[in-house]
């Protein structure tokens, strides 16, 4: 399993370079790889439907408790045959519609990324590592939704879908961490023996809202459901496979794969149920009113993955299993009709069903296809989705459950997909033909092989399940309900009341196939509701977002140095002073000791200095007074018996204000840039800050001296450094690190100001 | 012989690019100084990574300066974190300056103010002495600011001078915390300092805590202290803004975790998840407003340091490790971008989005390097960037703050917005611009794949990672090997 995984990232690297070497054929040959895994995975039913299942793993973070297992089990066959199958067959079809397209390389690689992340996400046991592949499954539907990227529409259909389903995605990430907390282990099989204990939790609820709204986004459920439209952007060989088969399944695989663990609870019913059913209904009746061939199926997509969720969420065997089957027959009949889209848009140049028509002349095997596929779609005998509406009705019948409102809603949403089948399998073919961009022909065989083989495939497991889907699905109902269950699937289960319900739809369905254009032309309305819908919640999310950047960053960012040290310089007063006033409280030697008059003096005099500098009419006059401070300090330095200190600073002052002096003759002329609010606020900031530094002075009353590490040094300075000016020695020796560190930034200086004059004398 | 070189090992990613300053001062031919330069940075990155090997397992490998013994003199102490730490700067280090080169964009004095720079960046991670650290600061400061102001404009030289300002402001905070600090504790070294602030005065040391925290903070550029960076950082040549804008501020949060865990450990409880938050919030939220791909990745240094002062204030062991994962794989990714920015600066003179577009159909390697490291920066698996997130989000999760997951989850969101509006903006549309040349792409295709190694591979960092966090969140071994009790 593990080498299966990988050899599809290695497929994704050298699709490029296969791609070179044989445009012509690229399709077909690639194909060969998916083909020959479905091959392998459909060996593997027998096996698996007998109880069976697989396992592989390697360690990846032991330390975190991650690691790489696989394993195949009834519900991941199911899924891994349906990724890999539809998957060739995209594949061909892909290499055909695409055909001399210059980056038709790069877009097989993203194909087979996707093709890759999927089959790990459905393989995976550890949770993990299942939401790697789960957001590489995002990001390779990033790439392929903007293939077109000359199309702003591509690029922002791209990009809305990543955000949907990546944000969902980081939320499901806190879910499953959370999960692994709250369950002690990332193995979904570990897990499902913890079952009690998790749904038990404290935690459970916080877990299970976190994780369906991954599924959700994943699974465009309302109110997420907008993106899905939007992504028909892709190629169309993307959104049959991506955004109809597969990538938008993974939400309810998820479901199914934790709902052993996270499942049967009130809760569970309560939160996925009314939201798969919304969802059912909300995308059979906005698919009525679209003519883009595309968006119609991408709506009633929608509606199908409602329905799998809602199902999912009932939660009975008889729900689960009506899901599995309803799973395997949407994939089959939506990607053929998806197919047959493309093959019309490649054929006509053209994909709105009002505007085409009578095709059935042009492209008699393409229409024998979509006919086939719309047959299952509308749930009609003998093919497939006539058995998975059976099972739909019966699950939701009145009973356990079922109810009534779930029942209403799943026979309007068919009805109306039974109107959407119409519309997109019959309407472009039947009726008169209508003048296209190109003359329509039939399509060639890349493009053909693929829906007739899904259509095909939809009919034969409906006319013989139990030969073909019946173990599969057993067996994938079995893992989801985490007890194995017996299934008999068959076309003809008797005059029961789902039959009456199949017969009502189709009869509903028609009619409104048949008063399609009058829905087109006079609900409106629909339109203005939709007008009103998340889609709008998400472009006024991001232009409100923009707006609170600019405004913000406008604010923050003046670009002023003097704004800037003021946020600096009171952000550390308050934060200091709040820091001391709340948790500690400064106490302030109460006695000033024995200050004496002349100590007075000084004091007055370096502030009289200080108040000067500020105050000053002219540079040279602040420059004078910030020297006249610096003097002053020397002179306290001298007091307290640091005679070499006092000397440092003199000469320091000194050579300061003769610098100062030489620098600004050449500087502009002195001006006043602040009024006297701005002045007065700078000195409140000034002085607060002056009066913090001075209160921390005080009430940093000295640590016991002899316990200073400089006891050592006035010791040791003689006997064990050999020196007797005991500043020298720790300058030089005891840390002459510091010293080194020092003479190097003098250096770096000196260097940067030769460079800046070189190269300034270079430019003059 | 053999011995006394291992023992002197923690010292030569110190000395190493200082000897080469020097030498290249000297004034070699241009062909000697780019192989002189490269020569020590390949020697550094070397002795980086002999110095993680050596202390991969929790040793503490100091260094006594001058043979006085701690805590009377300057203690350099390699511990798991200053060599990992070490080991990303020297990496930096070297492919930026091979960007650099490959822009053409050297000459002496760049190569020598490189070398300061990196002395002054390595010195900070091994010292093991307070005092020693801001000496080390103020090396890297001037480096900075030489590299920030060689071979620009009067306008931009004027704008560095903000830079500048600002941060001698944080040097005098943090040189005055030391004097309150020296005055509470009577010592400088932070082993030392790690035995003493408890019996400590109260005021002086919380005062003290609170100024380093603002000092670090302000390097750092952490809520509500960043707005120096994004302009700072957009001035110089890509290949110096690599250095910086992956570098320079992680320094800043360096301090931040080794000050506030082994010398003021709890001092900032509860403060440190709110500057995270904030620090997150606003930098993703200015890098939205931008429209030049150089002034949004200038933003989200900020963001993403707020990721990393959420792993610090989370404080559990797993929470610290994962602020680690997030710095060390951060600068590798940030630099890998600010490359692929000036890759296209340099080719189309200009980083505008509203300039350019269709880079992906003649840049395919450029697409796919800026894509990995895009996608890791907005923590999408596989990429280093979703480990890092991962360790965040259970740390965040075990300690019971679901709020600060909410944020950072949020703000990952909107990373990735901004990440693919340069994406959209710059790669797709239509257009077939020229190519950008091997040599410029190169060192960023290098940091692409280092991301994603890293990522495939998160057992090998997340255990050095975590044994980083180990000495910081227990750091008796570090305390008594330094003080050799």
């Amino acid at each position: 399993m593990i080498a299966a995984v990988a050899s599809g990232f290695a497929l994704a690297l050298a699709a490029p370079w296969i791609v070179r070497r044989a445009p012509a054929h690229a399709g077909w040959m690639l194909a060969l790889a998916p083909a020959a895994m479905t091959a392998y995975l459909a060996a593997q039913v027998p096996a698996v439907a007998a109880g069976s299942i697989a396992t592989a793993a390697t360690a990846w973070i032991p330390t975190l408790g991650i690691a790489l297992s696989f394993r195949l089990d009834g519900l991941s066959l199911l899924f891994g045959l349906l990724i890999t199958g539809v998957g060739a067959v995209v594949t061909v079809y892909a290499g055909g519609y695409l055909a001399g397209h210059p980056q038709l390389g790069r877009f097989f690689a993203s194909l087979f990324l996707f093709m890759a992340s999927m089959l790990g996400l459905v393989l995976a046991d550890d949770l993990i590592a299942m939401f790697v592949f789960w957001e590489l499954t995002s990001v390779s539907s990033y790439l392929l939704i903007g293939f077109d990227h000359d199309r702003a529409e591509a690029r922002s259909a791209a990009l809305q879908a990543l955000l949907v389903t990546a944000g969902g995605g980081l939320v499901l990430l806190t879910g499953l961490l959370l999960l692994g907390q709250v369950g002690g282990t990332f193995a979904v099989s570990a897990l499902i023996a913890h079952a009690e204990a998790v749904r038990g939790h404290v935690l459970y609820l916080p877990v299970l809202v976190l994780i369906l709204v991954g599924a959700f986004t994943k699974s465009a459920q309302v109110p997420f459901h907008f993106w899905l439209p939007s992504a028909m952007e892709a190629p169309t060989p993307v959104s049959a496979y991506l955004h109809s088969a597969t990538m938008v399944k993974a939400g309810v695989y998820l479901l199914a794969r934790l709902a052993p663990v996270l499942g049967g609870t009130t809760v569970w019913t309560a939160l996925v149920l009314p939201v798969g059913a919304a969802t059912m209904l909300v995308g059979a009746l906005l698919a009525l009113r679209q003519t883009d061939l595309k968006r119609i199926l991408a709506y009633s997509t929608v509606s199908a993955l409602g329905a799998l969720t809602a199902l999912i969420g009932a939660g009975t065997p008889a729900a689960v299993e009506a899901a599995m089957v309803f799973l395997l027959a949407h994939a089959l009949y939506k990607g053929a009709l998806f197919l047959v889209a493309g093959a019309v848009d490649h054929e006509t140049g053209m994909r709105d069903v009002s505007r085409v028509g009578g095709l059935r002349r042009a492209m008699p095997l393409t229409a024998a296809a979509a006919g086939l596929a719309a047959l299952s779609m509308a749930g009609l005998p003998p093919a497939l989705g006539f058995l998975a509406k059976e099972l739909l009705y019966e699950a939701v019948w009145p009973g356990p459950g079922g109810a009534a409102w779930a029942l209403g809603v799943v026979v309007v949403a068919s009805a109306a997909l039974v109107a959407v089948a119409g519309i997109a399998g019959v309407e472009p073919f039947a009726g008169p033909a209508h003048p296209t961009p190109r003359t329509p022909h039939e399509a060639p065989p890349s493009l053909l092989v693929g829906p007739a083989l899904l259509a095909g495939l939809g009919l034969a497991v409906g006319l013989a399940p139990v030969w073909t889907a019946q173990p599969l699905v057993a067996s994938a109902a079995g893992a989801t309900l985490g007890a194995p269950v017996t299934l008999a699937l068959k076309l003809w289960h008797g005059f029961t009341p789902a039959l009456g319900l199949s017969v009502l739809t189709v009869l509903a369905g028609a009619t409104l196939y048949a008063t399609r254009s009058v829905l087109r032309r006079d609900a409106a309305w629909l339109d203005r509701a939709g007008r009103l819908g998340p889609a709008a919640w998400y472009d006024w999310a991001m232009r409100a977002l923009l707006a609170a950047a600019r405004d913000q960053t406008r604010l923050l960012q003046s670009g002023y140095l003097r704004t800037y040290l003021l946020v600096v310089v009171g952000t550390t007063v308050a934060v200091t002073g709040y820091a001391l006033a709340t948790r500690v409280g400064v106490r302030l030697p109460t006695a000033l000791g024995d200050v004496r008059s002349y100590e007075w003096v000084l004091a007055a005099a370096i502030l009289l200095a200080a108040l000067g500098a500020v105050r000053a009419p002219s540079r040279l006059a602040a420059v004078a007074a910030l020297g006249a401070v610096g003097y002053g300090i020397a002179v306290v330095f001298i007091l307290y018996g640091a005679p070499d200190l006092a000397m440092t600073q003199f000469a320091v002052e000194t050579l300061t204000v003769i610098l100062f002096v030489l620098v600004l003759y050449r500087m502009p002329r002195f001006a006043r840039y602040s009024g006297t609010a701005a002045r007065v606020r700078d000195a409140l900031v000034a002085t607060a800050a002056g009066g913090l530094m001075t209160l921390l002075l005080l009430a940093a009353t000295g640590f016991s001296l002899e316990r200073r590490v400089s006891a050592y040094y006035a010791e040791s300075s003689v006997p064990l450094a050999g020196g007797r000016n005991v500043v020298n020695v720790i300058l030089v020796d005891f840390r002459a690190l510091d010293t080194l560190g020092e003479i190097t930034v003098l250096a770096i200086a000196g260097v940067g100001v030769y460079a800046l004059m070189r190269l300034r004398a270079r430019t003059r | 012989m053999i011995a006394e070189m291992v023992a002197a090992l923690p010292a030569a990613p110190i000395v190493v690019p200082l000897v080469t300053a020097i030498l290249l001062l000297a004034g070699p031919r241009p062909r000697a100084q780019r192989l002189l330069g490269l020569a020590g940075s390949v020697v550094s990155l070397a002795a980086a990574a002999a110095l993680v090997a050596a202390t991969r397992r929790g040793e503490v490998l100091p260094i006594q300066a001058g043979g006085w013994p701690a805590p009377y003199g300057i203690t350099l102490v390699a511990d798991a974190l200053a060599a990992l730490m070490v080991l990303i700067a020297s990496l930096i280090g070297l492919v930026a300056l091979l960007y650099t080169i490959g822009a053409r964009r050297d000459d002496r004095f760049v190569h020598a103010g490189w070398q300061f720079l990196l002395a002054g960046i390595n010195w900070a991670f091994l010292t093991g002495d307070i005092f020693n650290l801001y000496v080390a600061y103020e090396v890297m400061l001037v480096a900075s600011y030489f590299l920030l102001t060689h071979g620009t404009s009067r306008a931009q030289a004027r704008e560095a001078f903000t830079y500048v300002a600002i941060n001698l402001v944080a040097s005098m905070f943090f040189l005055f915390a030391v004097a309150l600090t020296y005055s509470a504790t009577g010592t400088l070294n932070m082993a030392h300092l790690a035995e003493r602030v408890p019996a400590a005065p109260v005021a002086p040391v919380r005062a003290a805590a609170v100024l380093f925290f603002l000092a670090f903070g302000i390097k750092a550029a952490v809520f509500p202290l960043f707005f120096w960076l994004p302009h700072a950082y957009a001035i110089p040549r890509a290949g110096i803004a690599a250095f910086f804008g992956g570098l320079l501020t992680k320094v800043g949060v360096y301090s931040l975790f080794r000050v506030f865990t082994v010398v003021f450990p709890g001092q900032l409880d509860g403060v440190l998840l709110w500057v995270a938050a904030g620090t997150m919030l606003l930098g993703v939220l200015g890098a939205l407003a931008q429209d030049d791909i150089r002034r949004i990745l200038s933003f989200h240094i900020i963001s993403q340091v707020g990721y990393m002062v959420m792993g610090l204030g989370l404080a559990s062991q797993l929470g610290v490790a994962g602020g680690l994962f997030y710095v060390l794989h951060h600068i590798v990714v940030k630099s890998g971008l600010i490359l692929v920015g000036g890759a296209i600066e340099e080719t189309h003179r200009t980083g505008r989005l509203d300039r350019l577009g269709g880079l992906a159909r003649t840049n395919g390697p450029l697409a796919l390097v800026f894509l990995l490291c895009a996608l890791s920066l907005a923590g999408v698996p596989p990429m280093s960037g979703f480990f890092a997130k991962l360790l965040l989000i259970r740390a965040g999760l075990e300690a019971g703050q679901p709020w600060i997951v909410a944020v950072s989850v949020l703000v990952s969101v909107l990373t990735l917005l901004s990440m693919l509006k340069i994406y959209s903006g710059a790669f797709w549309g239509a257009g077939s611009p020229p190519r950008a040349p091997a040599r410029l792409v190169a060192p960023a295709a290098a940091l692409a794949a280092i991301t994603l190694l890293v990522g495939l591979g998160a057992q090998g960092l997340y255990g050095l990672a975590s044994t980083a966090a180990g000495h910081l969140t227990a750091p008796a071994a570090y305390v008594s090997t330094v003080l050799r009790k």
